[in-house]
């Protein structure tokens, strides 16, 4: 469902055309990472650490090496040694020598499941077994995994040489202190005592929320070829093959221009397939042997050892006036890093109270190492827990003050030109439009029917990113477009960029042939994340149809004899004219695309841009729920995701991408959570007991789109996968709340939890 | 996984040579569902797997209304609650073996591969152990026969010597007026392993149960029968308290531990919930024959 009240009349967007990849997707014709097969191959496979924490103080690979099949082993030390610094890496940044750590473990194992050695084998099976015969010493450390417990003074110390000057509230940690506390952040805004002096109403309550995983179906892999003439060649699949480049470089020390990555199909990322885990350890096993060398992940590797979320702790205390007005908050945010640092606290803190016009703030932001593995991105990385804090509270106020919760979100939301935690005023935004169109909607309308049922609302806000991106289109005789892009398609971008283009010239989407191409046939592009593609893309597409529409012009005039000046280019791709004697000509696309070859030759542009005119997204969803009392068991009735989404280029992918926010949300509020045992190695590794929803665990998601268009975009693109994973903790926890009585400060909520609270205390 | 060797037996006899001179490291093949995901990951060292699939006795089923049922060992999940007379008579079995894995894993999967794995929250060991199933087994000193509620006796263990394995599972027709139900609990609502499970074979005459057996899983070592519960049903009128005190033995029989997918208060307080339950479909199965 579409609720948009004006729009511009557009040709393709809007439409929902079949994609590009579609065929060879649903064929089994798609080439994926896993489908790389090169002459004399090797696997390679790896050695993970069984500690939570330990020293390494003995490596042994001889056993190994003299395994018939086995033909390298390497471990850290095969890397050159790094020294610290910081590589961007689009959606986040590293330092060069803590990815290198992550990739194989340095002196210390941090986390269970660290890599510690790898293997190249004339096959996998034998790379496996030959796992068996490396001989690794360990010197078990204290560890650990709470993200409160690592910033006491106490805790055990994961990086000797991390310092970091905290001056806030409760927490100290002088210059010179070892400490795990790898940042600290603040923003404030107006004066949150007088604030607070105001509120007839203040609550403040403490939540905590457990590691989430991506859960992409198909596991990292990678397959390196270290050629004898230096040139190192990589198939993988990836976010952002761009990134995967410069990260090669840096950890493996080799400039650019040697390194070319193959982004092969990729079967979901959501975030967790920016950084670079496998790539260069197979990298370095090539160059060994000299053969190329293939890698992919058991799908434990990928829980032990792939970024999941923070697991996070926050504290929030809002003052509202008795009419509904929010006066004041004050934040505190711990997030766990996990075994470096570099959590998605930053991105935590600025979103946290986006969803309001809020005079007098300040939000504290911890960025935490801890015994668990190195967090990477997922899904507007850093906002669900924030925001899910926040949610709970206004939830709680908007009770207690028995407002509607949509009313009082009506009354405190943000517009343009008010301004958020930063002090930055917005641009035009949809948060009013959506938390109106929520309160139209049929579902909110709805009677909730029977018993320990209950509904839950609540909103979220995700920035969206802007960054680099490029592409390449060829004119053809017959009046195709060849269309070259460097962001890998997770979501349909290879479609929607397509339609863009296909928009700007006036064209049909058939007649653009979109392709993703390696990073040596390209311009540099960013890594698909951040909702950017649609966004960033989309403009090079229309820049490139710009560019595209100057040539025409500029043929058809020298062919009529006229200055370019007075030739037309249509909206609907015809050229219009008079010719030097004065006689109105006209080409079609086809047309003129015929005359191309004769008249001057072929017509190829490329575009690099980058803009920083990103829309930001609103999302609201609704939640009914109900809850067996005796089992503890929740069964989502009815759900509803309304969001901002700027110009729907392809609607129902656009659907599909609100539809899998909410579907990835709804895991995380109740059922998904990481599970250490007392010795911190984590126990449920696998899909059997990381419950993710499976489709009858989901009730259909209705999807309510709202187009406010992002003035800065020619088509009004904003940014609109990342938004639809903020809402559901807290939608869901609310409902839970409007259930049962219940008001939970923990997510996941667990049929466990949930009796927990039901059941008489023993 | 390690390379390994694959036998196939065409007979019982055949399959017993195999698996003694397989000794410790040889395990019988059925759909594989568990074995091969352990040998995958290593968990157990396997040289030998003997696949028992093409011996006919363990691939056949029969049911007549005087001997009761009869399951080769070997016979796929699909097979089994597909069956229209295991739906009308053993409507727990159905049950247990409907809910386990997906359309694929019931494809190949077998009760006697679920029983032979011995797991304490296997899903059909608690059925067949209400139905009073009995294991055929064969072996190197010829044929037994060992009830299912006396199979197992630890995580991954049971009474099978080596050299042996199940043929058939047994059970016997229920006398009239008898009913059956399982259930489990999840917190999903598909592909997931049982926090607790529970079923309940009980026999009524007018409103007072005559006969019960009342079995459950995921709380203790092994899949358990629970005795107090059927005391607390046979004689009795099936009410609301007698349900309520066969629940509170089961609550009272379960030992479980603490684990990542459930808690000791959780797993005993389901106990109760799903003994309750199940005493309810039974009974209503009971009455609708
Ligand atoms: C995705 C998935 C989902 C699953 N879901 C469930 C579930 O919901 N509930 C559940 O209970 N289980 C589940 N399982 C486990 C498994 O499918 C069942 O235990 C199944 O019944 C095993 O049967 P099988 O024929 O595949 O046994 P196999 O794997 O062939 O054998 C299992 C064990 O029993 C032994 N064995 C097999 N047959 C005999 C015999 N005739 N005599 C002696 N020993 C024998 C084998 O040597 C082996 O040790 C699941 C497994 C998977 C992979």
């Amino acid at each position: 469902m579409v609720a948009t009240p004006e729009k511009p009349a557009y040709k393709v967007i809007g439409t929902r055309p079949v994609r590009p990849d579609g065929v060879d997707k649903v064929t089994g014709r798609a080439a994926y990472g896993a489908d790389v097969v090169l002459e004399g191959m090797l696997f390679g496979s790896i050695l993970r650490a069984p500690h939570a924490h330990a020293r390494i103080k003995r490596i042994d690979t001889s056993k190994a090496l003299a395994l018939p099949g086995v033909k390298a082993v390497v471990t850290n030390a095969d890397f050159p040694a790094q020294e610290s610094g910081t590589l961007d890496l689009g959606e986040g940044s590293a330092n060069p020598k803590w990815l290198v750590d992550n990739v194989l473990a340095g002196d210390k194992t941090l986390y269970h499941g660290h890599a510690v050695a790898a293997v190249a084998a004339t096959d996998w099976h034998i790379a496996e077994e030959a796992l068996g015969l490396i001989e690794v010493e360990y010197e078990p450390l204290p560890f650990v995994i709470d993200v409160r417990e690592a910033m006491l003074g106490t805790a055990p110390i994961l990086h000797h040489d991390l310092r970091t000057n905290v001056r806030a509230r409760g927490v100290d940690t002088p210059k010179d202190r070892e400490t795990n506390i790898a940042m600290h952040m603040r923003i404030e805004k107006g004066d949150i005592a007088a604030g607070f002096a105001e509120a007839d109403i203040v609550i403040e309550r403490e939540f905590t929320t457990s590691q989430f995983h991506q859960g992409y179906i198909e596991p990292q892999n990678g397959t390196a070829y270290w050629n004898q003439d230096g040139q190192i060649t990589v198939w993988t699949s990836t976010q952002g093959s761009f990134s995967v480049r410069d990260q090669m470089a840096a950890l493996l020390a080799q400039p650019v221009a040697k390194i070319k990555v193959v982004p092969m199909e990729i079967g979901g990322g959501f975030g967790g397939k920016i950084p670079v885990y496998l790539e260069p350890v197979a990298a370095i096993l090539s160059k060994k042997t000299g053969r190329p060398v293939k890698m992919w992940m058991p799908r434990e590797a990928v829980f032990q050892a792939t970024g999941p979320t923070s697991a996070t702790w926050n504290r929030v205390k809002i003052g509202a006036k008795k009419d509904g007005t929010l006066v004041a908050a004050d934040l505190e945010l711990c997030y766990a890093a996990g075994a470096y640092p570099g959590s998605a606290v930053g991105a935590g803190v600025l979103c946290a109270l986006a969803p309001y016009n809020l005079a007098n703030q300040r939000i504290d932001g911890y960025d935490v190492v801890t015994n668990t593995p190195k967090t990477a991105a997922y899904r507007a990385p850093g906002a669900p827990a924030s925001e899910y804090a926040v949610e709970a509270v206004v939830d709680e106020i908007a009770r207690a003050l028995d407002i509607d919760p949509m009313e009082m979100r009506l009354k405190n939301a943000p517009e343009e030109g008010t301004t958020g935690s930063t002090g930055a005023p917005w641009p035009r935004i949809g948060a009013k439009a959506v938390i109106t169109a929520i309160k139209e909607s049929p579902h909110y309308n709805s009677e909730l029917q029977g018993e320990d049922v209950g509904r839950g609302v609540a909103l979220g806000f995700w920035f969206n990113g802007g960054m680099e991106s490029s592409s390449s289109a060829m004119v053809n005789p017959d009046g195709s477009i060849s269309l070259i892009l460097g962001s890998t398609d997770i979501g349909g971008t290879r479609a929607s960029l397509a339609m863009q283009l296909a928009e700007s010239l006036g064209v049909s989407y058939e007649d653009i042939k979109p392709q993703v191409v390696d990073t040596d046939s390209v311009g540099y592009t960013a890594v698909t994340g951040g909702s950017r593609t649609t966004f960033a893309g989309g403009w090079v597409a229309y820049e490139l149809g710009q560019e595209i529409r100057k040539r025409l012009v500029e043929r058809a005039a020298r062919i009529w004899g006229v200055e370019p000046s007075a030739v037309t280019y249509g909206d609907n791709g015809v050229i219009t004219g008079m010719d030097k004697d004065g006689k109105a000509q006209q080409f079609t696309f086809d047309e003129i695309c015929k005359r191309l070859p004769s008249t001057g030759g072929h017509i190829a542009v490329s575009v690099t841009s980058r803009k920083n005119t990103t829309g930001p997204a609103y999302a609201g969803h609704i939640a009914d729920v109900k809850v067996d009392r005796e089992t503890g068991k929740v069964t989502v009735l009815r759900y509803t995701a309304v969001q901002d989404v700027g110009t729907a280029i392809h609607p129902a992918y656009v659907e599909g991408q609100i539809q899998g926010g909410a579907a990835q949300g709804i895991g995380m509020a109740l059922q998904e959570e990481y599970w250490y045992d007392d010795q911190g190695r984590l126990r449920n590794g696998s899909f059997l007991d990381y419950r993710m929803p499976v489709a009858n665990d989901l009730p259909p998601i209705e999807v309510i789109l709202v187009e406010v268009p992002n003035p800065g975009h020619p088509y009004g693109v904003r940014g609109v996968g990342e938004a639809p994973i903020v809402p559901p903790m807290a939608a869901i926890r609310n409902a839970l709340r409007d259930a049962i009585g219940v008001n939970f400060y923990h997510t996941p909520v667990t049929p466990t939890r949930i009796l927990d609270e039901l059941l008489p205390r023993e | 996984m390690q390379a390994l060797r694959y036998a196939r037996a065409t007979s019982i006899d055949e399959a017993v040579r195999m698996l003694r001179e397989g000794g410790e490291t040889a395990r019988v093949l059925a759909g594989g569902t568990d074995v091969i995901v352990q040998a995958r990951e290593r968990r157990r060292v396997i040289d030998l797997f003997v696949d028992i699939k093409h011996i006919p006795d363990v691939m056949g089923m029969t049911y007549d209304a005087q001997r009761g049922l009869t399951v080769g060992a070997a016979v796929p999940l699909y097979q089994v609650y597909g069956n229209a007379d295991v739906a009308r008579v053993y409507p727990a079995l159905r049950a247990a073996t409907h809910v386990i894995g997906g359309k694929a894993i019931q494809g190949r999967a077998s009760l006697g591969g679920n029983l032979g794995n011995s797991s304490p929250a296997a899903d059909s060991i608690p059925a067949m152990m209400a139905l009073d199933g009995v294991a055929a087994i064969a072996g190197p000193n010829g044929r037994r026969e060992v009830h299912v509620d006396a199979f197992c006796t630890g995580p991954g263990r049971n009474v099978l010597q080596p050299g042996e394995f199940i043929v058939s599972l047994h059970f016997p027709q229920p006398v009239a007026h008898s009913g059956n139900a399982w259930e489990r609990f999840i917190p999903r609502n598909e592909m997931d392993i049982a926090v607790v499970n529970a079923a309940c074979a009980l026999t009524l005459e007018g409103d007072v149960v005559t006969a019960a057996r009342v079995a459950l899983g995921a709380v203790a070592p092994t899949t358990i029968m629970v005795p107090g519960a059927a005391e607390a049903l046979v004689g009795r009128r099936l009410t609301d308290d007698t349900i309520a005190a066969a629940g509170a033995a089961a609550k009272e029989a379960a030992t479980p531990i603490e684990d990542m997918r459930g808690t000791v208060k959780q797993r005993k307080h389901l106990s109760d919930v799903l003994v309750q339950r199940v005493v309810r479909a039974a009974a209503e199965h009971a009455r609708s024959r």
